[in-house]
């Protein structure tokens, strides 16, 4: 599989609407912000951020960190637009370091205990550990990530998560390890699959529907005494999305 | 040449806790105050429904605090270790913006015991010589539970503060803490509602003979009116509570507390994006003339005024009385100095519990829900024989439920369809089992300015050298053991456990607490203390320096009671002695 194929998960999530009921909003809780516009299909979408080459990487590799229902239970990544989460927290203060301390000197050999230190912006780490692995794959495999198949590609992140691809004789000089690499792209893509749809991901709640998680609910006041018991209420959105 | 204000009667540097409290106190005396703020303007309406409601902006981002870019600290394990800058958050999240950190703390609202205040007193007539580590330098606050028991009882009326009574002036009461300190009233409010998790921990301590008590809140249980006016609505238990604002005027807070009537008062004024880079000391080093600060045009601009409060939080504080010569700079291999001393902190540990049959309801809950027992606090048990002194606070809380943050057994797999399996079944299903342990202080714990690395107005940056100790180590091992047989009770289908034992150190990457404390200690002897035991300088008598900066070492729960009740401690004394005769409260010998 050389793309992830959108008109199949199209078809899935067609599905989990009319598996899964809607239930009305709780009385009591008002939502105040208007009806979210529709989410935009992954497959139609334009990345502002990430390069076409680098955008087929993201989807190839989010679809292995959190794979469809083909594999499994629950919704996928892709299903749910975590790649277009990613691609707009990278025009976000987090994707430019906008808090962060980027001053200078950057001191490279220190404890990893005392935190990240190369001089790099989540932008920049993106570009160059997608590079760095697509160079890894061309020398290992003769091919691109996403060219590979799922089983190689698991293979793949699993030698960036245990630091087994040496991002320096590839060429980086700033110390950005391979696992450093992978956790911001897993951690993202994780970020992406449960956090508020007003950021991109999570699209129609689906991953807070698996987990029963009720959103932006904010309001338990008659809950917080009823131990031991399923709440029965599907989540809300920020925007008003009802699920 | 800076920019110059017209001169006012007393300048407060930061708008978080303790500075609303100072600005409070100080236009009751009659002063014209400014609160100077270096964040933005921040007032209950930005946290109205649903905006807070957003675990990546506020849990994860951490769009409310301190940022890096404006203030970061270097940090080192030992004096020999080159400090590196901590370029964003982790171990510890520091306010930024009207409100502070008080703007979105949990709300755990705890007194220290009155061993506490008093500890070093209470080694000495505890422990054995040789028994405890030779490098821990530990004081007495100088300043006793009778003496702040007002100040206590007013700042938790301040903040509707909710549990359930312990010791009502030497009275053991049901239900509470049998430990706490006596009590001249009861709690202001009842407890918050109990959670399964608090449920199961409460009969599982009790089973091994402890005396669990609900967890004093600052999130209030009832309606709440307090002594300034403001009204505090019952928490609807949101779930979005600690690190965000509270978006139903529930959680104790500046906003929902104190700022609304100190702005009412036409002696008071605060300015935001007002970041204060030093203070200014006359010729003589003696008294303060007033404070420099950056605009928000980058603009640099003199402040005069008669009297300086830090309020800038702890570490903030001593960083300010470093760069601005407030007090002799702490050298720990020539034991001189005293600012930056005795800095210390929070340790933490616990064991994570699973219950696949077990509904907990996470997101239904309040930032300080839980259930806490103080058996194993100084005095309380005989920790000589395990060769430590300090103590825990033991317990179950479930400050929120958000997806992001979800725990998973350690064996779960990080990701594939694995990671997909074992969020569906483990989310809702789990409680932790938590101690919150005291930190010692000793002589290499400590704070000073780092040598390389300046914020971007050329001030050089607080350097931190803190590391986990073998007393701390100790505690925590022992802590461990007890959790340990309460897990036992509560037989889970899984657990494991994280505590900072033996060989581990401190990791700046994840968080562990904002209880920064110490750095600018108060005591009775200025060899051993930055500011006397009313928060003034001991050098610069019109400076006064009101937070967890004043701890000489930590002890076993959260601090912002204890911070709360110092302010007002302070406050009193400025108001009927300080400002009819300003000079130094305490002599210096
Ligand atoms: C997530 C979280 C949870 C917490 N939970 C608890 C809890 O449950 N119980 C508890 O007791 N404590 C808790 N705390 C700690 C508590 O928030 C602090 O103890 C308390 O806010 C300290 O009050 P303060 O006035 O010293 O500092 P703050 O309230 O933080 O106020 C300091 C203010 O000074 C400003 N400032 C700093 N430097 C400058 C400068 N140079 N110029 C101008 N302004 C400046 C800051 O922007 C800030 O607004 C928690 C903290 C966090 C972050
Ligand atoms: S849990 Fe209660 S106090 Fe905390 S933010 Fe929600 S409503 Fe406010």
């Amino acid at each position: 599989m050389s793309q992830p194929d959108n008109t199949s998960r199209r078809a899935f999530l067609r599905n989990t609407f009319t598996l899964i009921p809607t239930v009305g909003l709780a009385g009591g809780v008002s939502l105040t912000a208007k009806a979210a516009e529709a989410p935009p299909n992954l497959s139609d979408y334009q990345p502002a951020f990430f390069k076409s080459d680098e955008w087929a990487f993201l989807l190839a590799a989010c679809d292995r960190l959190i794979p469809g229902e083909s594999e499994g239970k629950g919704p996928g990544a892709l299903d749910t637009n975590v790649p277009i989460f990613i691609d707009r927290q990278m025009d976000s203060p987090y994707g430019h370091a906008e808090r962060w301390y980027m001053q200078g000197p950057f001191v490279l050999d220190g404890s990893p205990d005392l935190g990240f230190q190369y001089p790099y912006t989540p932008r920049d780490v993106y570009q160059k550990g997608i590079a760095l692995t697509q160079a890894y794959c061309q020398k290992q495999y003769g091919k691109r990530f996403e060219q590979l198949d799922a089983a190689t590609r698991d293979q793949v992140l699993q030698a960036l998560e245990a630091n087994q691809v040496d991002f320096a004789a590839l060429g980086e000089t700033q110390k950005l390890e391979a696992s450093e690499f992978f956790s911001s792209l897993l951690e993202n893509t994780k970020e992406g699959y449960l956090a508020d749809p007003i950021h991109g991901g999570n699209k129609h709640m689906a991953s807070w529907k698996m987990l029963g998680f009720p959103g932006a609910r904010a309001s338990y006041r008659d809950w917080v005494d009823q131990h031991n018991v399923d709440y029965p209420l599907g989540p809300v959105s920020l925007t008003g999305e009802r699920g | 040449m800076a920019k110059q204000q017209p001169r006012v009667d007393a300048v407060i540097v930061g708008l978080g806790w303790t500075g609303s409290i100072m600005g409070m106190e100080l236009t009751e005396a009659g002063l014209n105050v400014l609160a100077l703020e270096r964040g933005a303007d921040r007032t209950n309406e930005d946290f109205a429904y649903p905006k807070p409601a957003d675990e990546l902006e506020y849990g994860i981002r951490h769009t409310m605090m301190q940022k890096p870019k404006q203030a970061a600290v270097t940090i080192r394990r030992d004096l020999n270790e080159r400090a590196l800058p901590q370029r964003k958050l982790g171990a510890f999240l520091p306010g930024d913006g009207v409100g502070g950190a008080g703007a979105h703390w949990t709300g755990v609202l705890i007194r220290p015991t009155p061993t506490d205040l008093q500890l070093k007193s209470f080694a000495d007539q505890a422990f054995g010589k040789g028994v405890l580590q030779d490098d821990m330098q530990i004081q007495d606050f100088g300043v006793t539970w009778d003496e702040l028991e007002p100040h206590f009882t007013f700042f938790e009326k301040v903040c509707g503060q909710s549990g359930t009574t312990g010791n009502l002036n030497g009275e053991i009461q049901p239900g509470g803490d049998p430990f706490e300190g006596p009590r001249s009233e009861p709690y202001p409010l009842p407890a918050l509602q109990d959670t399964q998790n608090t449920e199961m921990f409460d009969k599982a301590a009790k089973q091994l003979g402890y005396h669990p008590f609900p967890n004093p809140s600052a999130n209030v249980s009832r309606a709440w009116t307090n002594p300034y006016g403001m009204q505090l609505g019952p928490c609807n238990y949101c779930g979005f509570c600690s690190r965000y604002g509270c978006l139903n005027y529930s959680k104790a807070s500046p906003q929902t507390c104190i700022l609304n009537a100190l702005k009412q008062r036409s002696n008071f004024a605060y300015r935001t994006n007002a970041n204060v880079t030093r203070v200014e000391l006359a010729p003589d080093g003696k008294t303060a003339t007033g404070v420099t600060y950056i605009d928000e045009h980058g603009e640099e601009v003199f402040q005069p005024a008669d009297m300086v409060v830090l309020a800038s939080y702890a570490l903030n504080n001593v960083r300010l009385m470093l760069n601005s010569g407030i007090g002799a700079p702490y050298d720990p291999v020539a034991r001189t100095g005293v600012v930056g001393r005795n800095y210390a902190y929070q340790i933490g540990g616990g064991i994570h519990m699973y219950f696949d049959d077990i509904e907990f309801n996470p997101f239904a809950t309040a930032g300080a829900t839980g259930r806490m027992f103080n058996d194993f606090s100084p005095g309380n048990f005989d920790s000589a024989q395990y060769g430590f002194i300090g103590g825990a606070k033991m317990h179950s809380s479930q400050a929120s439920g958000t997806p992001i943050k979800t725990p998973l057994p350690k064996t779960a797999p990080k990701w594939g369809q694995g990671y997909k399996d074992a969020l569906r079944k483990h989310y809702g299903h789990h409680m932790k089992l938590s101690m919150t342990g005291s930190v010692m202080s000793y002589r290499s714990n400590m704070l000073d300015l780092d040598p390389t690395w300046k914020d971007p107005y050329g001030m050089p940056l607080l350097r931190m050298t803190f590391d986990w100790k073998q007393n701390e180590h100790r505690l925590s091992a022992f802590m461990r053991d007890r959790l340990r047989e309460i897990a036992d009770v509560l037989k889970p289908d899984y657990r494991d456990e994280s505590f900072n034992l033996e060989g581990s150190h401190f990791k700046v990457t994840s968080y562990v607490s904002t209880h920064n404390v110490g750095g600018a200690a108060m005591g009775t002897d200025p060899s051993t203390s930055a500011i006397n035991r009313y928060l003034q300088s001991w050098d610069v008598h019109n400076v006064f320096v009101p937070g967890g900066n004043a701890f000489p070492q930590n002890f076993q729960a959260n601090p912002t009671d204890l911070i709360g009740a110092l302010t007002y401690w302070s406050a009193k004394k400025i108001r009927e002695e300080y400002l009819k005769n300003p000079g130094p409260l305490m002599a210096q010998s």
